[in-house]
């Protein structure tokens, strides 16, 4: 069996293809995108005719793999961590649905924020959602967990979710590649009982149930997983539970004297529970190391004073925010700092920036030369290569909650009062989920100024087409903005006075107006 | 055999090719890799760090702990100094001298030559000036590659030929002007290390 050096990202989406996956549903976000664009660049899910192609958004894409799994086959559906939160009225459900062929949800999540507005942890989703719930250890698990995955999901009829971190999507390591020939599909096969997927009350509650009578089945299957290891050790002043790639720090820590501590890894949930109990019941105290949120923390303290004694994040012996370290880990553990040099004093922070010649900048430049004539304007953004717009040299948005929250803020702030009230959206993020905003401000005929900044292409996450793309005009005016209050202007130095003078105008109009700035991502053309 | 190499520059700088050819030789040289990159956000004009750890024994953490790396290969000055926590006090700083100035804060980069000349094991190349010799301006990233095999235990022969499957679809030409690249930054090493 060969061996491949491959993302996290990678062995999850060749150990799909190798599950025999039909389609792969996902809106790029970092870190989880390499994974969808893997299977969009694979040979061998193009010969087997794969489904791979962006949807809108999390909750398009979650829908879609659902009505994949009601025909019969095996889907996946992939977004990073905040995607879950777009997703989740679909993701929740369709624990209640349950899924008819495999259905394995994928969810990056990004602990120390590298490239998001949070750090919120998916595993609250698979303890939310009720269903069988993964972790990689390493990108071999990720394989290997991947492949499992589909067969659970279609043994016990619900989804799966597999819950990755930024280290573990964007790290590469040696991975084998077990199957070498992939799975066949699954044929075109419907529910057996025809109202599986109606969630009607009574049919809900039946199903709901249903999947509360699966629980102690997953937990036992849990506590008998390959990914769940309980390793005794001779020191039992203390144990240790490692979630994830915890165990890898650990273990690099401890070096090649090995650990002296029983040690309890968890890489598939819910959580076993015995397991749990036999590492707090045979250790005097207990360590607990989980990328994330203290949930494994939390939950084996308790609530009461009279738990065993448990260290971990929430009592400082870890930090409570940011990924894990082999440095806090060693520190944690007890080890001595190393002596190492320090950062000289000259080094001063690099922030990413817009690129040289970015279309972008030159929108906020006419932007914040319009915006000067009014000094009470604010400027509502969103998510993309545009938030950058709130450094400076520009300094010209006043906000960034999640994605398509530009043109729905700008309102609401219109609605309190505000005025001017400007949105600056992405042409990307305007299909993801811009345009139900726009139709609030059509429908209340409200006085907000929209810019959308269309560079052809989903720029952040490295130049993937835009579901708006040589559609924005149909788009806008089909929702109802007047023609004459949908402009199209070019972000170019020669053209910003006229700019200008535009934005200002419509900034006076008492009423929705849409200016698009089009010039193609300069990333785009290399 | 075990080394782990810091490679450090600013996002669009290339270093995900370093990273690349460094571990696509060490698999083919059977040993066990762990690489981490930095996608994304962070990609744009910002500082970038990729970990990469070649091991003949398996290796567990993704990330180098302080005070492990053999090796800091960079592709910017102030970039390089950004990870001397990461860096055991014999090893290597090897270091494009050409600054990045996106920043408006930029620090004087006398004082940046001047910290980086402080390090046990210094060496500071024009990359940008040998790049251009090579006339392929965008190859800096190629020639610093170059001058870091000198330091690192593979087959510099293998890299190269991991160079000509990347830039293969670009055509005969700009693959040798890479392998040239690679070539100048490797020979302008081994005279400043005296080899």
């Amino acid at each position: 069996m060969q061996s491949y050096l491959w993302l996290g990202d990678e062995a999850l989406a060749q150990a799909a293809i190798d599950a025999g996956l039909s389609g792969v549903f996902a809106y790029p976000g970092t870190p989880s995108t390499e994974i969808t664009e893997y299977i969009q660049k694979s040979k061998l899910a193009a010969e087997r005719g794969i489904h791979s192609k962006w949807s809108c958004n999390e909750k398009t894409a979650m829908e879609e793999a659902i009505g994949m799994s009601f025909a019969g086959k095996r889907a996946m559906v992939c977004m990073k961590h905040v995607g879950l939160n777009v997703a989740a009225d679909a993701f929740i459900n369709s624990a209640i649905t349950g899924a008819n062929g495999g259905l394995v949800v994928a969810s990056a999540d990004d602990p120390s924020m590298h490239s998001s507005q949070n750090e919120q942890d998916s595993r609250f989703y698979g303890q939310f959602a009720q269903i069988p719930y993964f972790e990689p250890s390493s990108q071999q698990e990720a394989y290997d967990l991947t492949l499992q995955a589909f067969d659970v999901s279609e043994r016990h009829g619900v989804p799966v979710l597999i819950r990755l971190t930024t280290r573990m999507a964007h790290s590469r390591a040696n991975v084998i590649r077990r199957v070498e020939t992939p799975r066949d599909q699954n044929s075109l096969h419907l529910p057996a009982d025809p109202r599986q997927f109606v969630l009607l009350p009574a049919i809900a509650r039946r199903n709901y149930s249903r999947l509360l009578q699966k629980a102690p089945l997953f937990e036992q299957e849990s506590e008998v997983s390959e990914f769940n290891q309980y390793v005794e050790g001779p020191d039992r002043r203390m144990g240790i539970l490692a979630c994830g790639i915890a165990i890898n720090y650990i273990q690099e820590v401890y070096g090649e004297k090995g650990c002296p501590h029983s040690l309890l890894k968890i890489g598939r949930y819910p959580i076993p529970r015995k397991l749990v109990n036999r590492l707090v019941e045979s250790c005097e105290s207990v360590m607990v190391f989980e990328d994330g949120y203290p949930m494994v923390e939390e939950l084996v303290r308790g609530l009461t004073s009279k738990g065993p004694h448990v260290r971990g994040r929430l009592d400082g012996t870890l930090p409570r925010d940011g990924e894990l370290s082999p440095t806090c880990v060693a520190k944690a553990l007890g080890f001595p700092a190393p002596e190492t040099a320090k950062v000289p004093a000259e080094v001063v922070g690099r922030p990413p920036s817009m690129c040289r010649g970015c279309p972008h900048a030159n929108t906020f430049e006419f932007i914040v030369e319009a915006v000067k004539s009014f000094p009470q304007a604010r400027v509502f953004s969103d998510i993309g290569c545009y938030t950058l717009g709130a450094l400076p040299p520009y300094e010209a948005i006043n906000s960034c909650v999640d994605m398509g929250a530009s043109i729905t803020m700008a309102k609401g702030a219109s609605d309190a009062g505000l005025h001017p009230s400007l949105a600056v959206i992405g042409d990307s993020t305007f299909a993801h989920s811009g345009l139900t905003g726009l139709l609030d401000v059509v429908s209340e005929k409200s006085p907000v100024t929209i810019v959308i900044g269309d560079n052809l292409i989903t720029g952040m996450t490295g130049g993937q087409p835009s579901a708006a793309y040589q559609r924005l005009e149909q788009l806008v005016l089909g929702i109802g903005v007047e023609p004459q209050h949908l402009h199209v202007v070019v972000p170019l130095p020669v053209n910003h006075e006229v700019n200008v003078e535009l934005l200002k105008k419509e900034m006076e109009y008492p009423g929705p107006s849409v200016i698009i700035a089009r010039r193609a991502c300069v990333r785009a053309a290399v | 055999m075990k080394q782990d190499i810091i490679i450090a520059g600013v996002g669009g700088q290339g270093l995900l090719t370093i990273a690349g050819v460094i571990g696509a030789t060490a698999l083919k040289a059977g040993l066990n890799v762990k690489q981490s990159e930095v996608h994304g956000m962070a990609q744009r004009g910002g500082a970038v760090v990729s970990h990469l750890r070649l091991s003949s024994q398996p290796i567990a953490s993704d990330l180098a702990p302080e005070g492990s790396a053999h090796l800091l290969l960079s592709t910017e000055p102030m970039e390089a100094l950004r990870y001397l926590p990461l860096l055991r006090q014999d090893a290597w700083l090897v270091s494009n001298k050409n600054p990045v100035q996106n920043i408006s804060a930029y620090p004087s980069l006398e004082a940046l030559w001047k910290r980086i000349g402080e390090w046990p094991h210094p060496m500071l190349l024009d990359a940008d000036e040998l790049a251009r010799s090579a006339d392929v301006r965008r190859a800096s990233n190629v020639v610093m590659l170059g001058a870091a095999s000198v330091f690192i235990p593979l087959s510099h022969e293998r890299m190269k030929d991991e160079i000509r499957s990347i830039f293969d679809r670009k055509g005969s030409a700009i693959v040798e002007k890479n392998i040239n690249a690679f070539d100048l930054g490797r020979a302008a090493a081994l005279k400043i290390h005296g080899k």
